[in-house]
């Protein structure tokens, strides 16, 4: 086996492959006001959850304060976020390790 | 009272409501449209005349700053916490479309009460019958989140704040819409049952 030849190679770009990488989330907060069966309905309406997985998320935003509801890039999350916000969820994203 | 129902064969949301509520939802339809409409959408850098007209014929811009009203900032929530830059994009790119469907959605409430025979002035022993269709009871949930989230919003409500509402007086202004709210939550929680 020959041993390859020796290439100066520039130090590997990788600020972007990161970026992309890091995925962005939705969080859908608790609020006062709206009824958990809506919520529910929300999320199986938009995401199309199970009923099963819905009632998780809705339980978790109504527990804990927030829920994390949905992993993507920084667009489709907005468009979640748009989305949640028309039904008058109070949801914001973020990036997922933020 | 009844709230709404599911229609076995067709899927359909119905409802029979009185003169007097069918008037009390179209009222809250109407007042949430002209809160929508009240605080001009702030946009940060306004027409100052001085750019082309024609320009400013196709500027799409929308506001950048968040609303100074209470109700409207919890209808229109900030999407980004920490980044204020990424925030005023989002609003200036969804904050007019938002605007517009929620103005849309209490219009519908409207509409369906009058064509389902809501007279401009309603006299008691009517009832009103509402047959809706997935789409429109969809809208009519968003809608009645919208008013739900203003009437919210006023009052202060918080969670597990039940007794401040139950202990004020019968003839408390603030009573009286908290149970105009309940009731909004309890034609909400019978759609919803309706329709999913």
């Amino acid at each position: 086996m020959s041993a390859p030849s020796p290439i100066e190679l520039d130090d590997p770009v990788t600020d972007d492959l990161t970026v992309l990488a890091t995925p962005w989330v939705t969080i859908v907060w608790n609020d006062p006001v709206n009824l958990m069966s809506y919520v529910s309905f929300v999320f199986v309406k938009h995401f199309g959850y199970s009923k099963k997985k819905a009632e998780k998320l809705m339980l978790e935003v109504h527990n804990d304060g927030r829920s994390v509801v949905s992993t993507g890039t920084r667009e489709e999350m907005e468009r979640d976020v748009q989305a949640m916000h028309e039904y008058g969820l109070w949801a914001t994203l973020q990036q997922a390790d933020a | 009272m009844s709230g709404f129902t599911r229609h076995r064969k067709s899927g359909m949301s119905l409802a029979t409501f009185s003169a007097f509520e069918a008037d009390l939802l179209r009222s809250l339809a109407g007042q949430l449209i002209e809160l929508l409409r009240s605080e001009s959408a702030t946009v940060a850098e306004p027409y100052d005349g001085g750019q082309d007209p024609l320009e400013e014929l196709f500027n799409f811009d929308g506001p950048t700053v968040a609303p100074e009203d209470p109700v409207l900032l919890r209808l229109f929530p900030t999407a980004y916490t920490t980044d204020d830059e990424a925030a005023a994009e989002f609003r200036r790119y969804t904050e007019n479309d938002l605007r517009s469907k929620k103005a849309a959605g209490a219009a519908c409430i409207i509409d369906s009460l009058e064509e389902a025979g809501l007279p401009p002035q309603p006299e008691d022993g009517l009832y009103i019958d509402v047959e809706l269709d997935a789409a429109t009871a969809l809208t009519w949930m968003r809608s009645f989140t919208d008013m739900r989230l203003a009437i919210a919003t006023r009052l202060g409500i918080e969670d597990g704040d039940e007794e401040r509402w139950y202990g004020l007086a019968d003839d408390d202004p603030e009573s009286q819409v908290h149970d105009i709210y309940e009731w909004i939550g309890f034609l909400q929680e019978t759609l919803v049952r309706s329709a999913g």
